[in-house]
Formats: structure tokens, sequence, C-alpha cells
């Protein structure tokens, strides 16, 4: 099978041509003869029609969003994709195509990714964006790279908040290993933001904050990027692309690098992956920014069209001089988020933030108010907020899926030693006020 | 095919120019530079400040298909920087020893000149790296 | 016809999308001061929308439009199965924190994968995690650091890299805090011997070695690199881009390589979908697994309920246990001695499904002819073009081959004309100016997915631009002319940029 449309007289034909007798004198003639042809371990080959069946029920081994109520966040969330997304990322035009680096042929891709740069300007209230990273966790990674380039590595301090995605602060530790640049600030939970400024100094290359952050908070950071740039050092800040529906954006706040994680933009929540990192700058660090660019330009005829750009900073041209090794964007990631955005537009965009925001609300003033539960409900908080439970969140979280099928929320004692059992609940738009009634009762009756 | 040269200035094997004006001297890159990288589309210049060491890499060069780091010709620090080149980086293709000029330095030791080829010397000198096929 | 930018269908008002009514009491909004002043998306509707989007498609070329024989991409057909799979509910609508018991189908499909893979190249651990390529290749090297440090061997920072490599190679390197030295290719397109014993020292970590490598040549002197690396304390790490060639021909961790990544967006079938989502998993030897990045997924042989098919709790009772049968149980493991996790959750999981229907479809006899027939074709293809352009390494290739875009008697004729005339027969052309080592390089790979037709066709093609090149040269340098768009002016889009839209 495999897809392999040679008849047996083609074949035949071919050989001829080349000059051999059998196939595998070709790769005879290339691999050491000792070495050629082993043992392959892998289960028989089946047809489409099993192999459909079977992936079927693995997949129905599954618990899935669509049978249950799921109050889990933490940087994935389940928001409406509308069915027009899948439908325009169905076009094989699309999905079958490679990065556009003939861009007469590529047009479609290159000016869908222009839009998306477009629209996360426009989001994120920033200058420049790129046409993505990976997801939120490398893009946070790519932009602590960025201002160490800024500064041509004379800098080689970052200081990191402790309220950002446990996963984001391992994977910028990770992809730092080897490069002599110390990470400080977030291994205490108590260092707030007036504590963060003040470990900015002179050797300080950025400081990254998450807002809202990973506790759900809406922090207020007016102000804090001239206390950053008093010392010459950048601010980066981590954002949510829903939140900013109705939150003030980066850009308004002076940010000089403001990212995120763009997997609530109409993209699956797909156990993980493929997601995308949204990264946006300042203009004038256009050319330290990693990653694709799509400009617009002009063709032989004076007619509109559009092409990569900037490649010179890229690993094909620069190599080891490169701003970083990126050889892919999340192209299809970034086109469901571009339809997703222009779908809601810039009203339904923001209709979205409200339900989340009053959704969220609703459920954590009715869960204040059960015995054993407590809710700081002074702090701002946009779709999640934290709830101090009265028992274990892994034993909680059994019997809330065990016994009442809902999905709870994320257990931070797994992150942070203050905060043994408290859950971070998430409620966004798909949660009706009769599944947040259901989850007030049965957190009741848990404990009961 | 002849190598543009100016007999004005002196000369590196990176093919970077240096013209001496008393205790100054204008930086920028050769003919020949600018030849095999064509269409010049940015020019990446430091800061008037800046101090470099003969050698070291003082700017970077961007044409749509390469970025190259030019060489500072001897030690010195930055005193001006062609403003023109921000919205005008072209002047480095049509006149790389006029108006296509990078920097304005101090001359810290010019002892570092002597190492430096003239431009007879140089033109030679890139002749032959273009028979060769590229710098 | 220029499509208007979606910016420029807007009108004030309009929206594509419902959205249910508020069900519950409204709460105080934040602070003014927190809120956003405007939001400026566009205004569509969803027909309009729709229009707009099919029309860039049709902009755009694809595998599913025509030839693609872009070298180093494995541009082969991506069967539509995999897109319904990855698509399943069960899959595509899990949450990477769910408890595990609620995942067991996503950990065993991901668990299995790992075996595929394992099997497949020899390699004794795999790591899904990587996002694509270039990230696998920065993890391996990354694992190669650390292992030497585990043994105290600091002084290990040197990397070979041919100069024949990708440009991922060497910018990985530098992010790994590592030095590289770049190797010549003799003649033959081999890495020379004499400049690898040259360079080898207690400073070497190791070397990089795409093989087949960018000419799509197997090299000849292999085994020899592999153990004058290892002789000389260093590790070899494989660029896994070509694989395509190699299933089911040699497992490479026989050949003498210790860490490998997959592309599954290349030899694995996933679409590559305008440039990414890839996946780029990482294979190594029992004496690194150690050091994969993380979570991965391990099983275990347990108790489960017959009916249910839950794990049986430890302190099950005798009679619960004659109930459950054994069977696999599958979690996420954090390696020992992890580089760390280099993304957040487990990898590109969606991507992940689509390689594993792939591979259970075709099996190994199945991968091994996928093998064979990329072989034959880009062979096939090389018999025949080589007699029109000049073929700098005149061997046995792989699945895929390099020619010199140069036309005898058309000397003002280069490889992007050429290029830029394809595009006008409806074919994409290869790979250009890379690798870097041959002067004016078309990189064709045709993949094992393509009919005797269409490289016939793609074959004659360009025979006829060599005939035009001669006899009327202008038509290249004008090309494209029956594009969406004529040739784009890179070096305005460079100095004036402009990357978004101003109104």
């Amino acid at each position: 099978m495999g897809y392999l449309p040679h008849t047996e007289d083609e074949l035949r034909a071919m050989l001829r041509r080349i000059g051999v007798e059998h196939a595998d004198d070709l790769l005879l003639a290339s691999v050491p003869r000792a070495y050629a042809f082993p043992e392959i371990d892998l289960p028989e080959p089946v047809s489409e029609m099993e192999i459909m069946t079977e992936l079927r029920e693995m997949s129905e081994a599954n618990t899935d969003l669509q049978r249950v109520p799921c109050f889990l966040g933490a940087g994935a969330y389940h928001h409406f994709v509308p069915s027009v997304v899948d439908h325009v990322l169905g076009r094989s035009e699309f999905y079958t195509a490679y990065t556009p680096y003939q861009p007469e042929m590529s047009q479609g891709t290159l000016q869908a990714i222009f839009e998306y740069q477009s629209m996360i300007c426009a989001l994120t209230g920033m200058e420049v964006s790129n046409a993505s990273h990976y997801d939120g966790a490398t893009a946070m990674a790519e932009a602590v790279i960025m201002a160490i380039s800024v500064w041509r590595g004379r800098r080689r301090k970052v200081v990191m908040s402790p309220t950002i995605h446990p996963e984001y602060r391992e994977t910028v530790r990770t992809y730092t290993q080897g490069m002599d640049i110390a990470i400080i600030g977030d291994y205490s939970l108590g260092n707030d933001i007036p504590a963060l400024v003040d470990m900015v100094d002179g050797d300080t290359a950025c400081l990254i904050v998450q807002n809202p952050d990973f506790l759900g908070r809406i922090l207020d950071l007016s102000g804090l990027a001239e206390r950053v740039h008093a010392h010459k050092a950048l601010l980066v800040v981590a954002c949510d692309p829903i939140s900013l529906g109705m939150l003030k954006p980066p850009g308004d706040y002076d940010a000089d690098i403001a990212l995120g994680e763009g997997q609530p933009l109409g993209n699956a929540i797909s156990y993980g992956g493929p997601y995308i990192g949204f990264f946006t700058c300042k203009k004038r660090y256009v050319r330290r920014m990693a990653g694709r660019l799509v400009g617009q330009t002009v063709d032989a005829e004076g007619k509109r069209g559009f092409v990569l750009t900037l490649a010179t900073r890229e690993q094909h041209i620069r190599r080891e001089r490169a701003t970083s090794n990126i050889c892919t964007n999340q192209a299809l990631n970034a086109l469901a988020a571009a339809v997703y955005l222009a779908a809601m537009g810039k009203s339904g965009l923001a209709q979205v933030a409200r339900l989340c925001y009053h959704k969220a609300h609703y459920a954590a003033n009715a869960i204040a108010l059960l015995d054993g539960y407590d809710v700081d409900l002074a702090v701002p908080f946009f779709r999640e907020f934290v709830v101090r439970c009265p028992i274990p969140v892994a034993d909680l979280n059994q019997d809330l899926y065990e016994s009442y099928g809902i999905l709870g929320g994320y257990d931070l004692g797994q992150v942070y030693p203050e905060l043994e059992d408290h859950m971070l609940i998430s409620v966004t738009e798909m949660n009706t006020r009769q599944e947040i009634d259901e989850l007030v009762e049965a957190l009741e009756g848990i404990v009961r | 095919m002849g190598v543009q040269v100016d007999p004005e200035c002196l000369y590196t094997e990176t093919h970077e120019w240096i013209r001496v004006e008393g205790d100054y001297g204008y930086v920028g890159i050769t003919d020949y530079a600018q030849e095999q990288l064509s269409d010049i589309v940015y020019v990446e210049v430091p800061e008037g400040g800046d101090a470099f060491a003969k050698g070291e890499v003082f700017c970077v060069v961007e044409s749509v298909k390469a970025a190259s780091d030019c060489y500072l010709p001897v030690g010195g620090e930055i005193l001006e920087v062609n403003g023109q080149l921000e919205d005008s980086p072209d002047l480095v293709n049509t006149d790389p020893y006029g108006e296509g000029w990078f920097v304005k330095i101090s001359v810290d030791d010019t002892d570092e000149l002597d190492d430096l080829m003239d431009a007879e010397a140089y033109a030679e000198f890139a002749e032959q790296a273009e028979e060769e096929g590229g710098p | 016809m220029t499509e208007p930018i979606i910016y420029e269908l807007s009108a004030p008002g309009r929206r594509a999308v419902s959205l249910p009514v508020l069900d519950v009491a409204p709460s105080d909004l934040p602070p003014t001061m927190l809120l956003r002043d405007g939001l400026d998306l566009p205004e569509v509707s969803e027909l309009d929308l729709v229009r707009h989007y099919v029309h860039l498609s049709q902009l755009n070329h694809g595998v599913d439009v025509g030839f693609y024989p872009l070298g180093s991409c494995t541009m082969k057909y991506s069967p539509k199965v995999n897109e319904d799979a990855s698509r399943l509910s069960g899959f595509a609508a899990t949450h990477p924190y769910q408890p595990e018991e609620s995942v067991q189908g996503n950990l065993r499909l991901m668990y299995e994968l790992q075996e595929f893979l394992k099997s497949l190249s020899g390699f004794d651990g795999v790591s899904l995690q990587p996002a694509a390529g270039a990230q696998g290749e920065l993890t391996g090297v990354l694992m190669m650091r650390a292992y030497h440090q585990s043994r105290g061997d600091a002084r290990r920072n040197v990397l070979l890299i041919p100069d024949s490599a990708h440009g991922t190679n060497p910018a990985s390197t530098t992010m790994a805090g590592f030095e590289m030295v770049e190797l010549k290719s003799d003649a033959r397109g081999n890495v020379a011997l004499d400049d690898l014993a040259a360079h080898l020292s207690d400073r070497i970590a190791g070397m990089m070695l795409t093989n087949p490598n960018t000419l799509g040549l197997f090299d000849q002197n292999l085994l020899q690199v592999t153990r004058l690396v290892h002789e000389a304390g260093g590790l070899m790490y494989g660029d896994g881009a070509n694989f395509n060639a190699l299933m089911g021909v040699v497992k490479p961790a026989e050949l003498g390589f210790d860490l490998m990544h997959f592309n599954l967006h290349k030899t694995f079938s996933t679409p590559h979908g305008g440039g990414g989502p890839g996946s780029g998993p990482v294979g190594a030897t029992v004496a690194l697994d150690e050091f994969l990045p993380g979570p991965i997924v391990v099983s275990e042989t347990t108790l489960l309920d017959a009916v249910t098919g839950e794990r049986l709790p430890e302190d099950a009772v005798d009679g619960e246990q004659d109930m459950g049968v054994e069977g696999l149980w599958y979690r996420l493991w954090m390696p020992r001695r992890s580089i760390g996790r280099v993304k957040s959750f487990y990898g590109h999981f969606g991507v992940c499904v689509k390689a594993y229907t792939y591979i259970r479809m075709l099996g190994a006899a199945g991968l091994t002819d996928v093998s064979r027939m990329a072989v034959l074709n880009a062979n096939y293809l090389q018999a025949i073009l080589k007699e029109a352009y000049p073929l700098p390494y005149d061997r046995v290739c792989m699945h895929e081959f390099v020619l010199e875009g140069r036309v005898e008697g058309a000397p003002d004729v280069r490889a992007l004309d050429i290029c830029k005339r394809l595009i006008d027969f409806g074919i994409h052309p290869p790979t250009n100016y890379f690798p870097l080592i041959v002067p004016e390089a078309l990189m064709i790979e045709p993949t094992e997915t393509e009919s005797k037709q269409t490289l016939d066709h793609f074959a004659e093609t360009m025979i006829r631009i060599a005939q035009e090149a001669r006899e009327n040269p202008q038509l290249l340098h004008d090309a494209p002319v029956n594009a969406p768009v004529r040739r784009l002016d890179e070096v305005r889009a460079a100095r004036r940029l402009v990357l978004r839209w101003e109104g």
C-alpha cells in the first residue's frame, strides 16, 4: 500500500531507464550490506476501515470535553471554535502547502499570515508581530534570547515572576541552560511586582511577568514599564488572547515584548498540541526578533503581494549567527487563529471575554459562600480564580470525576508548596449556568 | 573586471575601507563588497560612544540574501554614525566610498594603520578573490 | 486579481459568529484603568469570510494541487484518513492536565508511536515532545552537552558539522552554547575523512550529520565516520530529515548514531500546513535516553478491571482481583536526568495521531516500500535530467539529488530563472540555492507518492525550459507570467518594512 501509484509495467520501464535490475540494487549501492534490510518490529498493516474503527475505540477510551463539563484551565482552555474555522483549515491548498519560499505560488498562505500578524498587533496593541512560535512557552524562551541579543550579550540576568506558568519557566531554563544566564525572581511566591522591580538592575536584560497571571489575577501594570526602562531593561509580558477582548493590552502600557499562548483562538485543545505562540514587539527591535515575518511589497507589474522578509535573521542565511534556530511557524494554527479573530470580530471577541468573566465571577461568588471553601473575591480576576479547599485537591478531583462526572480544576499544590489544597478553577463561555450550579452542588456535597 | 577603489583609502582583507583625516577616520565597505552582497536593505550601525578593537565586529550589513559582519580596520571609538543609511541603505550600493560611509571613528593607535593595504594592493587582492569566486 | 485584505472587507456592525446570551447575573467589571479602549478587529459576515479564505486558498499551490519536488522537505501525499483520525473528538477534545485514567487512549497512542519510532531506528528511547525538527536538533545538542557534563567532561563544547548541513544545525549549536567547526565534503559528496581526522580532539562533543546528506547521498564512509567520532569520545547526532530513504533499509542506531530527530511532517506524511505545525521526536540510545526531554509515556503491566478497563487499586481485595485481567496501563514520566521540557505539555499530539495512523496502515513492509520507491523515483529523474543539466555528483542517489541550475549555451540563465519558469507550468520549483556547496543548486525530491506520469511530465518540462533558456532566455527572466503575481520585489519588502495592515 503506502499510497504508491507504480504499476508493474511502470516499475520495469523505470528500472530499465535507470539501468538496474531491481529497485533494491539502488539501495544496496548506497548502504553497507551488513546492515541492510534489518528486521523491523511493527504491527501488521491494516486497512483504512480497520484503523478508523480501532482509533475510534481508542479515542472513546478517553473522556473528552464534549461529554463532561470542564473547569480545568492552567494554560489550555476549552473555548468555542466556530465551525467556519475547521472548514477553512480543511482547504488542502492551505494544509498541503509548504513554507512560502516561492511567494508567487503561495500568496494564499502569505496573505493569511500577514492578516494574522495584523490582527495580533491589534489585539496586543503592539507594533510588530511575527508569524508565530511553537507555543507560549517557547515564545517566552525566544523573548529571553531576544532580550539578551538586544543587549548584545552584555547583560546576562533575567528577572522572572513566580506567577508565570510553571511550564513556561521550565522551558526558559531548558533553552538557556547552555547560555550562562542567571534567572531570578521566581523561586518565591512572595515576590510580587514591587519586589521583582527591585531586582532589576544594570545587569538585567529583561523583566518578565504574566497578565492575567497563572493564578488568574488581573495585574495593574501601569507604571511598570517606566521603572524597568529606567534600568534600560526590557519589559516582557505574557498575556492571554481571550482576556484581551476586554483587558488593557500590553502595548498600552509600553511593554517591549508581548507574547502568549494562542490556543484559545480557534485551536482544538488536542491534549496539549499543536498550539501556537504569538509574539509581538516594538518596531525598533524587529531585527532582533526570531521567527518568520511576512511583509507587503509589489510585483513586477506594481501589484500588491506578500513575501517572507528579513530572512537574513534566520537560520538558513545566518546559520550560526542566526537570531534563533527556528525553521517553522505554526502556520495552520495561525490560520485558525486568524479565522477565529475575523469570525468573532471586534464585537464577538469582546462578548466572549465578557461571557468568561461574568460566568467565572458567578462561580466564584457561589463557591465563596460554601462552608470550608475560601475564595479571595477582592483580587480582580478574568476567567480563573483560586479556591482554598477543605480536603486535598487530588481527592476532591477524584470524587468530582468519579461521582459527578465533572473535570475539576488544577491542583496548585503541585507548583507552589504554599498553595497546598488550593485549586485553580477555570470558567469559559462553554460552561453553562447549569454546569456551574452542578459544580457548586458537587463541591458542597463532597465535604458534607 | 575592474575593481573600483578610492586612492585615499586604506583597506582590510575583509573588504572594509578607512579614510584617515587627521585623528579621525571614516569607515565603510568597498565597492567589491557591495557588489557581492547586492541590494543592501539595512545597515545595523553601532551607537555613538561605543568603542571597538581592531578587527572587532562593529556593524552588520544586510541584503536580501545575506547578512555580513563588518570588522573595524583599526581600534577606535564611534564619533558619528551615518544617519542617511536608515532611510537610504542603497547609498552603500551606489556610493560606497562617499555617501555610503558607515561610521566616523577616532583612531586610537595610528600604528595599526600599517597593517592595512593601500588602494593598489587592495585592488589586486579583490580581483584575486573574484577569480576564486567570492570573498 | 488581488484579493482584498480582510480589513478591507469589513463594515461596522457586521459579525460572522453568534454567541449565547449571558445566562448568569453580571458582576461588576474591573476598574476602567484595567480595561481596553476599543479593539480593531475585522467585522465581516460569515459569507464574506468564507469567500475571502476560499479565494486565498486558490492562490496557493499545495501537494493536493500539483507536483512539489522540494528537496529536503519530503512533500509526499498526506492521506485524508490521518486528518479524520486527528479530529476524532476523543482525541481533539482532551485537556493535557486531565487525570491519566481519563486519557488512556491518548497515552497508549503516544506510547505505541514511541515504540514504532524505536523499531524503525534502533534507538532505545524516544521523546515525542520536540515540536519540530529544529527543536529536535536543539534537544539533541543539549542532550550531548548534558551527557558530557555528567561525565565531568565539560571541555567538550565543539560540534563538527559538514559544510552541506542545513542552517538549523549551526544555529542550534550556538543556542546550546557550543562552538562549531565546519567540515569539508570530498569530491564524491562524503564527509572528507582527512578533514574529520584533523579536527578530532578531546574538545569535540560530537558531530551532527544528515544521512543521506543534503546532496541525497548516503555517506560512503559512514561507519568509519561514526567510529572515528566515538573513538575520540564524541557523540553522533543524526539529522533525520532524510529518513524517508531509510525506513526498513537501515537502522541509524546500528550505524553508530547516538541520537536522532525524526520529522513526522516529512517522513510520516503529516501535512506541512503552509509552514507548520510539524513534529520532531528525538530518539536516543540507552546511554543517552535518560536525558530525553519530557514527560514521555511509559507503560506498566497491571491488573485492570475486566469490565471497565480501569486500573484496580493496589489494595483491591482478593475477590476484586479475580475480576481483573492483566493489561497495560500508561502514564507520563520524566526521564531520570532529563534536560528538561522543551515546550509546554507533551508535544504535538494532534500531529502524532496522524503519524500513528500512517504507520499502522503501512506496517514494516509498507514503510520499506515507501523508502524503496522514494529512492527509485529520485534515481529515475536523475537518470533523465542529468542529460539536460549538470549533475555534480554522478552516483546512485537516495531519495533526492542535486543538479546545477545552469544551461549550456545560456550563460545568463540561473537557478532562480529556471525555478520561476517552472511556476508557469504549475509545478512548484525544487529547493534552490541549497546546499551551499553546489552553486545554483536545485535539490529535487519527488517522493514515492508520485506516479511515472508526473515524473515524466516534470522531466519534459525541465528539458523544455533548458531549451527555452537557449532559444528565448527572456521567457525565463520574465517568469512567472502565469501565476497570480509576477516576481515580487523582495528588496523593497526588506527596505520598506510593512508587516501589518495599516489602513
